[in-house]
């Protein structure tokens, strides 16, 4: 008698035949083993006063219920150069989804909707873009031809996106080794997604046409370190132009990972960079037992080509007999509900692919993105975790006459969806036979990823009829050449020369604070490390303590600092000021000073009162350990200290004081 | 070497190309002063400057390089783009009514050459299943290109070629005839085939769009549907435009040949009834009129044609301070009639009078349509009004003025008497003129009032 099968055990085992490591136990060798290869899309919004084909003002987001408008689109493939439908083009089709736009006349106008041609490009964004592709040490192209990019899921009222290339092959140097820039290009942003329920999909039009660059590395990280060190050398390199959006959604990247004999898989969505180690960590896993999945197919079933089909039957609900509560659940739904038998998967559908996920979600997630079936959308005869709403299979098994060797499937929709639910089942399932399928997939936090659709080719790029070539002379190459800030990888030189603390670094450059440090240096003569600490420690820790005034900005603490020192203050009165000055930045210095009762006193007067307050002590106290006297006379006039004296100094000449006192 | 290597390319970029060898759909590798590119040289529009080369990098961008930057190019391959839009057999399906959708230059349906960018019409029944294949399950289309000119360049020798055309089809037993157009000239089209095409039995509708089929957010392909839908199926055997009601993808309006105008230089729903309410609306599926008057479909073959047009017509837009000497130009150059469109209620300065008294007398047959589009010309409410009436002028009620034109053409096409002109102008063919104006007629709401911001959101436009 066959042993019973274990979908949990088989799903532990398949991870241990994969070889999978936690990321935090991973070392160079197990990338290295599995050849994980990897590059990047950085996306970052300019900071522009309107979009970039359009006049509306950019920049102004809106809730979801608040638009005046609504309008509704459905998109269709346009055929390809060979007669066929684009990949992503057929998927997008299949899925026939009813696109609502909701407009709001603030920010969207005619153009938005694809009601109006484009207007010229705003030449402040093209300016700014290409400021950042010469840092990025790319070639700079003659002319910018604007091009459209087909996207077919409808995030863009008019199908494509108008996008163009500023500059190509270019490089970046990270802390050992060089990453080759793709190609940089300039894009209009897209829409917002509100919803995606079944056929229906919403989405609000505030994001789109705002102006955008894409920065594309070739495929050069080899370990997720690496490739997190690049994003955020990217990050940090748009943002020391000072011209580029900050704040939730202004930068956003998209993760390339394949492992050796895998293939390019595009993680959309990663929102943050300390995301990115995890998340292309399991893709590039997720891809090895991908491959280990055909390997076992293809040992079961060499002719798949020709042999391997799903046997479905269509269920009858009422005639099931089961206690298992989702299948109640459909019956009520009036979904109607079939089981697919998929010969020889037996230990596939619980076979590893991600922490916590298994093959049969590479099915259930394309159940849901191309048939519209919503999940719940299936339940399967491997169910590895433990389950508290069981179903039996077996009256299935019999129904479909499967073997032992077999695993079954019972997914449940609308009627309409049943058709390209089948096939989708039995693609996804072919595919597992051949290879690692070209997808982008949407990112977690907890560093797994959903399906998200087809990858697209290279065959959805045409020129847009509707714009110009908008030359790129020498002399504006050159002027703008004159104007580039610091490259990224010098500011980080002078860091180290000025013995800046390293825990500061991230947070400096995400900030393009290291200019304003250099700046408040020079005009005051202090030391770099005195200001970068202050910003880098003692401005951080506040910015995650106190509301920001929205008036408030990083200038301000230069012109904070010119005070302090003209004014001859202790850098330490720079705390408690700033804490006032974010809260209330219109208030004046001296405003400052009187709200934190400050009152200039010299040295005497500052040591004045020590001869006085250790005969205090000593009436109640009858200890005369000098540290004991110092501890507690500091805790007295600590106040007045703060910004006449720096306390270290203070703090010695009342020792001097008291050693005197007590010796008297 | 042979012209057609550079397609588009001129003077310095031309000469560059020459020097190096490198050719329209070579792979070319440039070594220049901004660094090095890559990619397939594409052809250059024609009024683009010669500055330029444009080339395909590999990742379907293109990008163009500076001529006086390039140190040298070499070109490491070839391959010549292939134009060929694949044809699928349109399948025919029995029960299905017979359309005919008849070309006239404008694009339909099209599909892309993404190496070129070149948009290719798709336009035989194969074509057209192979970008639209819905149409096989709402008729049993065949197609015929009578000739290929853009919109703007459509005139009386094409309206006529249509008409003979139309005249054949129905003869031939189909159930409705499809016409492609592209829409900036759509109405004038319209008008002319409804005094040209009288009493058919069929419908027969002129279809656009107003986005390129070319994207996926197009409008052609639900136009198409529509307009074969109706063709094929509705009881409205009338000249009708069909295009989209609202600008969402929702459902398309058919409007009367003589009543519908373009309102909107690009919106989707830019085609718009003047003076009623369309005749019905349409989906896949369903004709649903609006009017309950309309001329409803025959079994018969019976169709009279009157293919007439004289193009010594014109038609003057009146502003203030017109000078005379524009009408006198027309008079002297043996024009034949002139459609004024007035201002207000159908007035001109004085300062033209003259000059329409000696058109008039040189047998020039005058008519006044409005500038306001919505509204009747009533010139006996002030002076200027009767004045010109005196003269001569006759008022059109409300005729729109392109309708009015294409009318004196074909009604100046079948005879010279200016009494007979004058009885034809009058006599509405299908609506040109109506006997009276709805209360709906006329819609042209404002934003910004509460109610009209209601209805937006409510109901979509």
């Amino acid at each position: 008698m066959a042993k019973q099968f274990d979908p949990q055990r088989n799903y532990l085992e398949s991870m241990k035949a994969i070889g999978f490591v936690l990321l935090k136990e991973a070392t160079e060798e197990d990338w290295k083993r599995i050849g994980f290869m990897s590059g990047l899309e950085v996306h970052q919004q300019l900071n522009t006063r309107e979009k970039l084909f359009c006049r509306c003002p950019a920049g102004i987001l809106l809730g979801d219920q608040d638009y005046d408008g609504e309008l509704i689109r459905h998109m269709r493939p346009t055929l390809s150069e060979m007669g066929e439908y684009d990949g992503t083009a057929l998927m997008e089709f299949k899925t026939r989804k009813e696109i609502t736009y909701r407009i709001n006349n603030i920010n969207a106008c005619t153009y938005d909707i694809d009601d109006t041609p484009p207007f010229k490009i705003n030449r402040e964004a093209l300016e700014y873009a290409l400021e950042i592709s010469l840092l990025s040490n790319l070639n700079i192209v003659g002319e910018v031809h604007i091009t459209r990019k087909q996207y077919l899921d409808g995030s863009i009222p008019t199908g494509f996106q108008r996008t163009a290339i500023l500059g190509v092959e270019g490089e970046i140097s990270l802390s050992n080794k060089k990453v080759r820039l793709l190609q940089l290009s300039i894009e209009e942003d897209s829409c917002r997604e509100i919803s995606d329920i079944g056929h229906k999909r919403i989405y609000k039009t505030d994001r789109l046409g705002m102006p955008l660059i894409e920065t594309v590395t070739h495929p050069d990280c080899l370990t997720p370190h690496e490739l997190h060190e690049a994003c955020d050398y990217i990050r940090f390199l748009n943002r020391s132009t000072g011209k580029v959006r900050t704040g939730m959604g202004a930068a956003r990247q998209d993760v390339n990972v394949s492992c050796r004999g895998g293939d390019r898989v595009e993680i959309k969505g990663v929102a943050h960079t300390k995301w990115i180690p995890l998340l292309s960590h399991n893709e590039a896993f997720r891809q090895t037992a991908l491959l280990r999945i055909r390997t076992l197919l293809n040992e079961r079933i060499p002719s798949w080509q020709e042999n391997w089909h799903i046997k479905t039957i269509r269920l009858d609900l009422e005639k099931l007999n089961t206690t298992c509560q989702t299948i109640q659940n459909i019956r009520q739904e009036g979904f109607e509900a079939y089981a697919a038998n998929l010969p020889s998967f037996k230990g596939i559908l619980s076979h590893f692919t991600q922490p916590g996920k298994c093959f049969a979600d590479e099915i259930t997630d394309r159940l849901k993105v191309i048939a519209c079936l919503e999940k719940p959308n299936m339940i399967f005869s491997e169910q590895p975790d433990p389950c508290n709403d069981p179903f039996d299979f077996e009256p299935i098994k019999q129904l479909l006459g499967s073997t032992n060797e077999d695993a079954q499937i019972v997914f449940w929709g609308p009627a309409e969806d049943i058709k390209t639910a089948i096939e989708t089942i039995q693609e996804r399932c072919l595919i597992a036979f051949e290879m690692v399928p070209r997808e982008t997939r949407k990112a977690f936090s907890d560093g797994t990823t959903i399906f998200e659709r087809v990858l697209p080719g290279a065959d959805r790029m045409y020129p847009d009829t509707d714009s110009a070539p908008i030359p790129l002379p020498e002399e504006y190459i050159q002027k703008l050449r004159k104007k580039m800030p610091v490259p990224v990888s010098q500011r980080i030189q002078q860091m180290q020369t000025w013995g800046i603390p390293s825990d500061t670094w991230n947070y400096l450059l995400r900030k393009n604070l290291v200019p304003l440090i250099e700046k408040i240096s020079a005009d005051n003569n202090y030391p770099p490390k005195l200001i970068s600490t202050f910003l880098g420690h003692t401005l951080k820790h506040l910015e995650g303590k106190i509301r920001k005034h929205s008036d408030f900005n990083y200038q301000k603490i230069a012109a904070l600092f010119n005070f302090i020192n003209k004014n001859q203050l202790d850098t330490a009165i720079a705390k408690p000021m700033v804490t006032i000055m974010m809260q209330n930045p219109k208030m004046d210095f001296d405003s400052i000073l009187t709200s934190l009762k400050f009152k200039k006193r010299s040295r005497e007067e500052l040591l004045a009162p020590v001869g006085f307050l250790v005969g205090k002590f000593r009436e109640i106290r009858k200890n005369d350990d000098p540290n004991v006297v110092l501890h507690w006379l500091m805790g007295q006039v600590r106040r007045q200290a703060m910004g006449n004296i720096p306390l270290s100094e203070y703090s010695s000449l009342i020792s001097k004081l008291i050693e005197k006192e007590i010796v008297d | 070497m042979n012209e057609d290597f550079f397609q588009g390319y001129k003077g310095e970029a031309l000469q560059i190309l020459k020097k190096f060898n490198v050719r329209v759909w070579g792979v070319a590798e440039f070594d220049t002063t901004r660094g090095s590119f890559k990619g397939t040289v594409l052809p250059r529009a024609e009024n683009d400057d010669d500055k330029h080369i444009v080339i395909k990098i590999e990742t379907g961008y293109n990008i163009g390089i500076t001529t006086s930057t390039i140190r040298s190019m070499k070109e490491v391959s070839y391959f010549k783009a292939n134009y060929k839009i694949p044809e699928k057999e349109f399948p025919v399906t029995p029960n299905l009514p017979r359309v005919k959708l008849i070309g006239t230059g404008g694009t339909i349906a099209s599909r892309l050459d993404y190496r070129t960018g070149a948009v290719i019409p798709a336009f035989s029944p194969g074509e057209l299943y192979g970008a639209v294949p819905e149409l096989a399950e709402i008729c049993n289309l065949s197609t015929e290109k009578v000739f290929a000119v853009f919109s703007e360049n459509m005139g009386p020798e094409q309206y006529i070629a249509l008409a003979y055309a139309i005249r054949k089809e129905i003869e031939a037993g189909v159930d409705g005839i499809v016409i492609g157009h592209g829409t900036d000239t759509l109405h004038h089209t319209a008008a002319a085939l409804s005094f040209m095409v009288q009493h058919s039995p069929v419908p027969i509708v002129l279809v656009g769009s107003q986005r390129s089929s070319d994207r996926p957010s197009s409008d052609a392909a639900l136009n198409l549907m529509h307009a074969c839908y109706a063709a094929g199926h509705g009881d409205i055997a009338e000249v009708m435009v069909c295009m989209f009601g609202p600008t969402s993808d929702e459902y398309g309006f058919l409007h009367r040949g003589t009543r519908v105008r373009k309102m909107h230089s690009s919106y989707r729903s830019t085609f718009r009834t003047i003076g009623d309410t369309p005749l019905a609306t349409v989906k896949r599926g369903e004709v649903k009129p609006i009017k309950k008057l309309y001329n409803h479909r025959r079994k018969d073959r019976s169709v009279q044609i009157y293919p007439f047009f004289e193009d010594r017509v014109s038609m003057i837009y009146f502003y203030p301070h017109m000078h005379p000497d524009t009408i006198d130009a027309l008079t002297d150059l043996g024009y034949k009639g002139i459609i004024i469109i007035g201002t207000g209620l159908g007035h001109v300065n004085k300062e033209l009078y003259p000059a329409i008294q000696r058109a008039i007398a040189k047998g020039v047959a005058i008519f006044m349509t409005v500038q306001t589009l919505w509204g009747y010309v009533h010139m006996y409410v002030y002076d200027t009004g009767r004045d010109l009436m005196a003269m001569g002028v006759v008022p059109l009620e409300n005729m729109l003025p392109e309708a009015a034109y294409i009318k004196l053409g074909w009604a100046l096409g079948q005879t010279s008497d200016l009494e007979e002109v004058k009885r034809i102008m009058l006599a509405p063919v299908n609506e040109e003129i109506t006997g009276r104006e709805p209360y709906n007629g006329y819609l042209v709401y404002q934003g910004g009032v509460p109610e009209v911001e209601d209805f937006i959101r409510k109901y979509r436009k």
